[in-house]
This record gives C-alpha cells, sequence and structure tokens, in this order.
C-alpha cells in the first residue's frame, strides 16, 4: 500500500457510498445531492491520479452545472419533498435490477482486474502539454464539441417550443 | 508517486453496477438521468485511470474525459428539455405507468394491477 493507495481508497469508498445512495434513496432531491458528494469524490479521484485540470472540469461542469441542471428539472416537475415508496419500482423489478447491477460489475471487475498487476509509477500529465494536446492533435473534435453543445441548447429550445407551444396558444385564443 | 490500479478499477466496476441498478430500478425519469451520469462517471474514472498508468499517446486519457464531460453536458440538456415536455403532456414523469396514445392514464384498478 503506497500513499496514493491509502488517499484513493478513501474517495473512492466515499465515491461508491454515495453512489449507492444515490441510485437507493426514497427522497427525491437526496439522490441529486448524494451525487453531488459522489460526483466530487469522484474529482478527488482524478486529483490522486494526477489529472488536476479533469478534477476541476468535473467540479465546475458535473457539479456546477449539471447537478443544477438536474435539481431544476426534479422543482420544474414538482417532485415530492419526503420520503417516497413510488420512486423505484416493485420489489421483483428491483431484484432483478440489482442482479443485473451486481452482473456488469462483475464483469468489468473480472475484465479489468486481471490487467492491474503490481504497482505502476503515477504518469503526471502537465497542464501545459495537456493544453498543446488539446489544441494540436485533439483541436477538431474540439470545435467539434462546442458545435454539438450549440445544437444542443437549439435542440433543447425547439423540444420545450414544439411541445409546449400547442395547447398554449390554443389558450390564449 | 507510485500506485496500484486495483483500487480504481474496482471503483469503476462498483459505479458501473451501481449506474445499471439506478437506470433499471428508478421510475421517475430525472433519477433515471442520475444513473446514467454514474455510468459515464465509470467511462470517465476508467479513461483517467488509463492516462494516470501512461498507456495512452497524445494524453488521450485527459482529453477524451473532457470530452465526455462536455457530450455528458449536451446529454443532460436534451434529456432535461425531453422530461419537462412530457411532464407538460402528461402530468407526471413516471416511466412505468402505461398509457394509451392520447396521453391519458387508465383506470385505477388496472394500474393497481399492473404494478
Amino acid at each position: 500500500m503506497t500513499t496514493l493507495d491509502v488517499a484513493f481508497a478513501a474517495v473512492g469508498a466515499i465515491a461508491a457510498g454515495s453512489g449507492l445512495l444515490a441510485v437507493t434513496t426514497r427522497h427525491v432531491v437526496h439522490a441529486a445531492l448524494w451525487l453531488v458528494v459522489c460526483l466530487g469524490a469522484v474529482a478527488g479521484c482524478y486529483l490522486v491520479l494526477g489529472a488536476e485540470f479533469v478534477a476541476l472540469v468535473q467540479l465546475l461542469v458535473y457539479v456546477g452545472a449539471i447537478v443544477v441542471l438536474v435539481l431544476f428539472a426534479l422543482m420544474l416537475t414538482r417532485a415530492p419533498i419526503g420520503p417516497n415508496r413510488e420512486l423505484s419500482t416493485g420489489r421483483i423489478h428491483r431484484l432483478l435490477a440489482a442482479v443485473l447491477g451486481a452482473a456488469v460489475a462483475a464483469l468489468l471487475a473480472a475484465t479489468l482486474l486481471p490487467l492491474a498487476d503490481g504497482v505502476v509509477r503515477r504518469h503526471e500529465i502537465p497542464n501545459a502539454s495537456l493544453a498543446q494536446d488539446i489544441f494540436g492533435i485533439w483541436v477538431w473534435p474540439f470545435e467539434l464539441l462546442s458545435l454539438l453543445l450549440l445544437v444542443s441548447l437549439v435542440g433543447a429550445l425547439a423540444v420545450s417550443r414544439l411541445v409546449g407551444g400547442a395547447p398554449g396558444r390554443e389558450g390564449r385564443r | 508517486m507510485t500506485l496500484h490500479l486495483t483500487g480504481p478499477y474496482l471503483l469503476v466496476a462498483l459505479l458501473a453496477g451501481l449506474g445499471t441498478y439506478g437506470i433499471l430500478a428508478r421510475r421517475n425519469a430525472v433519477l433515471v438521468l442520475i444513473g446514467v451520469e454514474l455510468v459515464l462517471n465509470a467511462a470517465n474514472l476508467l479513461l483517467v485511470t488509463i492516462g494516470a498508468s501512461g498507456g495512452d499517446r497524445w494524453s488521450a486519457g485527459n482529453v477524451l474525459t473532457l470530452f465526455v464531460i462536455t457530450i455528458a453536458a449536451a446529454e443532460v440538456v436534451i434529456a432535461l428539455a425531453v422530461v419537462l415536455a412530457v411532464f407538460r403532456l402528461r402530468g407526471d414523469v413516471d416511466l412505468t405507468v402505461e398509457r394509451s396514445s392520447d396521453g391519458a392514464l387508465p383506470p385505477a384498478d388496472e394500474r393497481e394491477g399492473a404494478r
């Protein structure tokens, strides 16, 4: 056990525990808040693995933007406050889901764990060379992604306008 | 600075399994999205782990993680627009209740039987 192993075990345990609570809790809002904890712990994992820039982007975009969007959606769909048994499916369905989830985890672990033999040196990428790679090798995918963000923004507007527009216009007449 | 890769790989498997459970076992559409986010994070963690072990070229592990985070943001925007549109049409976002094509609920006794 090296120092990094101990640090990773700590943040990894937080991530796994809060992830479990995020998918099993009976409170709608608590699920989103446990997701915050889980994503923050995953950002900590990135820090331990030596990817500072990715950790900061994870905090900014995931915790700062995506979870806020999820919370907004919960509020706008009038999610009930307080414990609610109706959030999850029936017992047999949940048992089947747990079996499938465990099967996915076991399959991934069986595939990945044989690859992890021995101690590796942490390979750190300085931010300057990461920037050179993004704007050198990866510049076209990067530009395409900005186009994707624009398209998704327009698409979200179109979806909410097209569906909500028809009854609203009827009502105004 | 050295480390074992067993821990990261185990966490990847756990997060992917938890996300799959969340996708399958939740009825609220927004909570299904939370499961999707967990699976995406498992994929990101795997990419960063590969980057940290030095097994990639052109810092692909880190750069692809940034790309996946961006795509996840775009996906969540579209998904939440669809969820809000469904909520305006049907009045709830329960994914398990069967409805006829005009969005009306079936009679209450049938719904109880379906559960």
